[in-house]
């Protein structure tokens, strides 16, 4: 299995699919944020896929993603240390350790 | 947000020839969904794909599950140290030793500690551990609950009674695919004396899903 370690810092792509409207598991809310992998959940069929009835295709690695409220929403009124983990497959994910390394 | 479990004003408002209240009657058009419902559930029955008992095992099925099996999972955690750490750590395996079956899905469980509070949202749909704790509260599929709890949940937390104090960390969960989410609970000072039995009617639905917490009798 290939991808993110735990704790790799990642961005969520903001673009949307090039398909039909699909059964999309990313929410827009979080689309160009970035976050650090909270773990890997195991692999899955895509349910972009699977909405279309296409069932047995490639699966695809599922990961949950922990980020700082503050870093979603400019305006957060809370605490500095409130999260929020969600779950996003890897094909929505883009590397940043080279980014963080530098 | 509407927490009160009895919100329904209209059903008083009965008139003098009506003197209960009652439901109204469904004799209304019906719509593409029911009417695809039932042409895909008459065309599996003709093609003896599934059968009429099969259907009604399943929704009776579904009855049976009630959200005190999760009362009993998370009264069994706080008894019996080695089961929380199971629970933890592979809570699939440690919900089947109390009979319960979750099927293909994926449960993770999230422990509430003196440092961090968790609360479950679906914000896409209504995601919830139906296997464990049967059919969600109307309020959980509640647009209102969806997009707010992600944006301000404390004062979400505040509308169900809850103030989680600001050195808390407040961690929301977003089930947006193929995990399902358990909140384990903060055992309350003052039950220590308890058996695991006791315990169980304490630990109502919402503390599982994280906008309360457990308080002692």
């Amino acid at each position: 299995m290939t991808g993110f370690a735990k704790g790799s810092l990642v961005r969520v792509k903001s673009y949307f699919p090039p398909c039909p409207p699909a059964h999309c598991r990313t929410p827009f809310y979080i689309r160009g944020c970035v976050g650090k992998i909270e773990r890997i959940c195991g692999a899955f069929e895509n349910p972009e896929e699977l909405a279309f009835g296409r069932i047995g295709g490639d699966k695809k690695v599922l990961y949950r993603v922990r980020f700082s409220q503050s870093d979603i929403w400019g305006d957060y009124e809370g605490s500095k240390n409130d999260q929020i983990d969600i779950e996003l497959y890897d094909f929505w994910l883009e590397n940043l350790e080279e980014e963080r390394k530098k | 947000m509407t927490t009160e479990p009895h919100d329904h004003e209209h059903m008083h408002e009965y008139d003098s020839q009506h003197h209960h209240p009652h439901r109204d009657d469904q004799d209304d058009t019906i719509t593409y969904y029911r009417l695809m419902e039932s042409a895909v559930r008459d065309l599996l029955i003709e093609k003896k794909i599934i059968n009429a008992d099969q259907i009604r095992d399943q929704i009776e099925k579904m009855d049976a599950r009630i959200p005190a099996n999760g009362a009993k999972i998370v009264a069994r955690a706080w008894s019996d140290t080695d089961y929380k750490k199971r629970l933890i750590n592979d809570p699939k395996s440690a919900v089947a030793e109390l009979g319960h079956d979750i099927g293909p899905l994926n449960l993770i469980v999230l422990e509430n500690t003196e440092s961090v509070h968790n609360v479950v949202v679906c914000t896409l749909c209504s995601c919830y551990p139906r296997w464990i704790l049967g059919l969600p509260p109307d309020w959980y599929k509640s647009r209102e609950y969806r997009s707010r709890v992600v944006r301000e949940p404390r004062k979400v937390l505040e509308e169900f009674g809850t103030l989680i104090d600001n050195q808390r960390e407040v961690r929301v969960h977003d089930s947006t695919a193929d995990m399902r989410y358990l909140v384990l609970p903060k055992r309350p000072d003052g039950t220590e004396e308890l058996s695991e039995e006791d315990l169980v009617p304490l630990i109502g639905r919402d503390a599982l899903i994280g906008v309360v917490e457990v308080k002692a009798p």
